[in-house]
């Protein structure tokens, strides 16, 4: 993976965003968004899972410790996730890692917790535009990861 | 203390338990005992230093104790809370211990130190303890001691974390935690730890980097605080097994405050109730979602 691909095509720094999305609402509202040509911003990168419980909270450190400067997760509303209660169990694990993420120092702005339905294209295109320009207006989290090795005192 | 002493040993000649796990003087303060023969029951002591968690060595994945055969343990009101945990989380079951609870009047920082106990000396987990007598118990000694003198450290140290901008909290921990030597002491000693393969060792994948960079050494704690979250009982084993003396109690309190706040659960001794990240409430707050 190129860690350090983070420019714009005029050359300016360009946040690096992960969305963890649910295969069942989020990534064909995702899709949606696509076929119904919405313009959004080109620093998202999506993977797919298979439900918003599936996301391990760990995903999401890995993803800013491996150099991501924002992170969106999204799966069904609550009450429409398709295994009935995943996005319910997901919901409290968030909510413990989003507090510590600021206990930690991580800006709020960076990580988004979305709830976007199969239908909602729209919101989608919300979603992926107002992230990327928190981000954007965060700066980068971390000096970039060639650093890495120079760090320790 | 001598109750304690005959307790054991007519546990350990009854054949009820095969090892008692107490804590007994040692050449650097008082430090955990491991007693097999009844005639040895006279070396367990308990005071104010006992503040080491012994619940930990009830820990399954501690084959070597498991081996000594059936367990008697001396807890205090805090370690038994993690009793109940392991109990909760069917790490254990209830029936294959036997608890000797101790009625606790607050202990020590340090178990070396043998000074009075005052607002500085005093653990900072023992402020606000509600659970100087224990509920989960087999057998409960001694008497209830005044409450103990408040150290309130900690709590001062988190309100001026709160109060801090997000840039000045990130600058605070990578200067604490770029001090880690990734020894992982702090997983040692914690007795909620209990993951046969931790998954900081995994190398396919590789969650974590083993090198003490300050990045992993980031994503580790973080990883260790989040696995603690709804299962930490806040006996600060870990940030008193730091040898880089790391505030790893702010960590502990501070998730313990977020999981009371969001879900109003709170570590107690009573194994029944459900750990909160492995139940839900369709009440559950979304403030946070957008």
């Amino acid at each position: 993976m190129p860690n350090n691909v983070k420019q714009d095509t005029d050359g300016a720094w360009s946040p690096k965003i992960v969305a963890f999305v649910c295969n069942w609402c989020t990534y064909t509202g995702a899709d949606l968004a696509g076929t119904s040509r919405l313009k959004m911003e080109a620093n998202v990168r999506v993977i797919r899972l298979a439900c918003s419980s599936r996301v391990n909270p760990l995903f999401i450190i890995k993803a800013f410790e491996r150099g991501a400067d924002g992170v969106i997760v999204s799966g069904c509303h609550t009450g429409d996730c398709h295994y009935s209660t995943g996005n319910y169990y997901a919901r409290r694990r968030f909510a413990i890692l989003r507090d510590l993420l600021q206990f930690m120092g991580v800006d709020d702005d960076r990580v988004t917790f979305s709830w976007v339905s199969a239908s909602e294209g729209n919101k989608w295109q919300e979603v992926v535009n107002e992230t990327t320009d928190r981000v954007r207006a965060l700066g980068a989290l971390h000096a970039p990861l060639q650093e890495k090795g120079g760090e320790r005192p | 203390m001598k109750e304690l002493q005959e307790l054991a040993a007519k546990l350990l000649a009854d054949g009820a338990v095969q090892v008692v796990l107490g804590y007994e003087e040692g050449p650097r303060g008082v430090r955990p005992a491991f007693i097999t023969d009844p005639a040895q029951a006279g070396r367990l002591v308990f005071d104010a230093r006992c503040v080491q968690n012994l619940a930990t060595y009830l820990n399954p994945r501690r084959k070597h104790i498991v081996q000594l055969g059936k367990p008697a343990v001396v807890v205090k009101g805090c370690d038994a809370r993690a009793i109940a945990g392991l109990v909760r989380e069917r790490q254990i079951a209830r029936a294959s211990v036997v608890v000797i609870a101790m009625r606790c009047g607050g202990v020590l920082q340090r178990a070396e130190e043998n000074a009075a106990l005052s607002s500085e000396t005093t653990a900072a987990r023992c402020a606000g303890c509600d659970a100087r007598e224990p509920k989960l118990y087999d057998y409960i000694l001694g008497e209830l001691p005044p409450d103990p003198p408040v150290n309130a450290s900690r709590a001062e140290k988190i309100a001026l974390l709160e109060k801090m901008t997000p840039a000045q909290r990130k600058s605070f921990w990578d200067e604490e935690l770029s001090r880690c030597i990734r020894c992982h002491a702090c997983r040692e000693a914690c007795p909620m730890c209990f993951c046969v393969q931790c998954t900081a060792e995994r190398a396919l994948p590789q969650w974590i980097d083993p090198s003490p960079t300050l990045h992993a050494n980031r994503a580790w704690q973080m990883m260790r605080v989040l696995h603690q979250a709804g299962r930490c009982v806040d006996c600060l084993e870990c940030e008193r097994a730091c040898p880089e003396d790391i505030p790893l109690g702010l960590f502990a309190r501070y998730i313990a405050g977020a999981v009371e706040t969001r879900f109003g659960y709170k570590a107690c001794d009573d194994p029944a109730v459900p750990a909160p990240l492995g139940v839900f409430s369709t009440e559950d707050g979304e403030e946070f979602i957008r």
